[in-house]
């Protein structure tokens, strides 16, 4: 997948698991779960629409890799 | 004639507004049926029918905001299925009980009632210029297709309600040729967008189920449905934007007025006292991830399950910490019904309940769970849900504080807090390693315990989790 690809699947996900973030606003060094107040339902959450989206599942023992968006995107980029 | 009433929502609801009839005059409903969905400053929420009968009139529109107690549709009782045993054309009753409900006390009460009903039922039938005569199948027949008797003018002897009457009623009503189906399943038609009339029932007398409706949704999604049409499961409503109408400002408004009242009404009924201990989590951990490596996303577990069945169980073993307190003073509760704070992503917070949670697998726990956060969140709780938590659990956690004294919800006794789970230096056999660790808090209920009890339920939920495979 490329990177451009990646961007918009992690963008979707975003969107849907937390609507009320503001996507053209969101910085890609932002955590996810800091930055953008996702709790651990919600970071399930985006990886299973990640998975649907996309066939990238993304394993327990790499959630550290993609803790903020642009490590996301970056693993998509490098998985999908 | 039984009155439905505007239910208590929770300790702080004072008035309640309909926001949807999900029946109408002439459903028949059982106890446990969606029967209205209802606004309070919390959220919205989804209420039951406590009665069983026939929809005689709704009396407040939606739109309205009534105080709690108030009158909101007339519910004509009917005979329960008293004739079955003796009537062979009995068949189960046309609408399909939500399958929670079912295991609820209420419906398993069912059968002395229904034992009890014929001799009631005619004495209702003698009550002076009231019901006209009726036969008993015939009656039955009018139970089955949920059609009032007492509304029909009777063309048999004596102004009797023959079965040819009953038929003509189906026939002449304005839904006349509707489709057989349960309240919930036309909720969820309406929420898919699915037409009930396109749908084959499987149900009693082909009544249109859940399951129908899900399929029928299913598969034309998979016909190629329109555009942005996502799987069923996906379609829940999703919350407004938030700060972005007047609409939900004031939603986000009135929910904080409504959490700041209770809260004070905590802070000065209740009198807290607060523990805390950390919680040896290498065990559970451990467990959590071997599970997790095998598993797909979609059935993953969160600490968040493992902490909370802990929790769950552990007060089954400390009475003192599970209940409520009341002008009658304290009332333990025989079962868990385990309330989970749920922060709303637009601010303020709800804190329904998981019920039996201490007999749910951990598996189902973590299930009910995720649909319970994601339903708060969206604004679609249900009446019990909001109404019946006997103790909560407050899960800070994800946010990144270790520790959280949380104020108790009246009028429960306890709140229990989970922080974050850090890895911590740890001290044992005098070897220091590094595990996982969490800090569980607990504030309760001076009136009901002290701090060897409350001592005694957070240590019990460390021991629980030692052995994460028995959870």
């Amino acid at each position: 997948m490329n990177e451009q690809d990646a961007r918009d699947a992690v963008r979707a996900a975003i969107g849907k698991v937390a609507p009320d973030v503001e996507l053209a606003e969101v910085d890609e060094d932002a955590r996810l779960r800091q930055d953008l107040e996702l709790d651990s339902l919600d970071f399930l959450r985006l990886v299973e629409t990640i998975d649907t989206a996309t066939g990238v599942d993304i394993p327990e023992r790499d959630y550290p890799e993609v803790a903020t968006v642009k490590g996301l995107i970056g693993y998509l980029a490098a998985h999908g | 004639m039984g009155d439905f009433l505007m239910p208590s929502l929770g300790a702080d609801m004072e008035h309640g507004k309909i926001v949807e009839w999900l029946v109408k005059p002439g459903d028949y409903v059982r106890r446990g049926d969606l029967v209205a969905v209802v606004d309070t400053d919390k959220t919205v929420m989804d209420v039951e029918s406590f009665q069983e009968g026939v929809v005689a009139e709704l009396l407040v529109d939606p739109g309205e905001t009534v105080p709690i107690g108030t009158p909101l549709a007339r519910i004509t009782p009917t005979p329960a299925e008293v004739g079955a045993p003796a009537q062979p054309v009995a068949p189960a009753p046309s609408v399909a009980p939500a399958p929670s409900v079912a295991a609820s006390p209420a419906a398993a009460a069912e059968p002395s009632v229904a034992a009890a009903a014929p001799v009631r039922a005619t004495a209702v039938q003698a009550s002076p210029g009231e019901a006209p005569p009726i036969a008993p199948p015939v009656r039955h027949l009018a139970h089955r297709l949920g059609v009032d008797t007492a509304r029909i003018h009777g063309t048999g002897k004596g102004g009797a309600v023959t079965r040819a009457d009953v038929e003509h009623a189906v026939a002449a009503r304005p839904s006349a040729g509707r489709v057989r189906s349960s309240p919930r399943a036309r909720r969820l038609a309406a929420e898919l967008g699915v037409e009930l009339s396109g749908v084959s029932g499987t149900g009693p007398e082909g009544a249109v189920t859940v399951a129908d409706v899900q399929h029928a949704a299913g598969s034309r999604a998979e016909a190629g449905a329109p555009a942005g049409s996502a799987p069923p499961q996906e379609q829940e409503p999703e919350a407004p934007p938030p700060g972005k109408s007047p609409d939900a400002r004031e939603r986000v408004a009135s929910l904080r007025r409504a959490v700041g009242a209770l809260m004070s009404r905590s802070k000065k009924t209740i009198p807290h006292y607060y523990l805390s201990t950390t919680l040896d989590l290498r065990a559970a951990v451990e467990w959590m991830q071997s599970v997790n490596a095998q598993r797909p996303v979609a059935s993953r577990l969160v600490p968040s399950a493992l902490l909370l069945k802990a929790a769950a169980l552990a007060a089954k073993d400390v009475p003192e910490v599970n209940g409520f307190y009341d002008d009658g003073g304290f009332r333990p509760s025989a079962s868990v019904h385990l309330g989970v704070a749920v922060a709303l992503r637009q601010g303020g917070i709800v804190a329904p309940a998981i019920h039996d949670a201490d007999t749910l697998a951990v598996d189902m726990l973590m299930e009910q769970l995720r649909d319970l956060v994601s339903r708060a969140r969206a604004g679609r709780l249900q009446r019990a849900e909001m109404a019946d938590p006997t103790i909560t659990v407050t899960n800070l956690g994800d946010l990144g504080v270790e520790s959280v004294f949380g104020v108790i919800y009246p009028p429960q006794v306890a709140m229990l807090g989970f922080g974050r789970v850090t890895e911590q230096p740890w001290a044992q056999n005098g070897l220091l390693g590094v595990r996982p660790a969490v800090t569980a808090t607990l504030s309760a209920d001076h009136r009901v315990s002290d701090g060897l009890r409350g001592g005694r339920y957070l240590t019990r939920i460390d021991e629980l989790l030692q052995k994460p495979e028995e959870l």
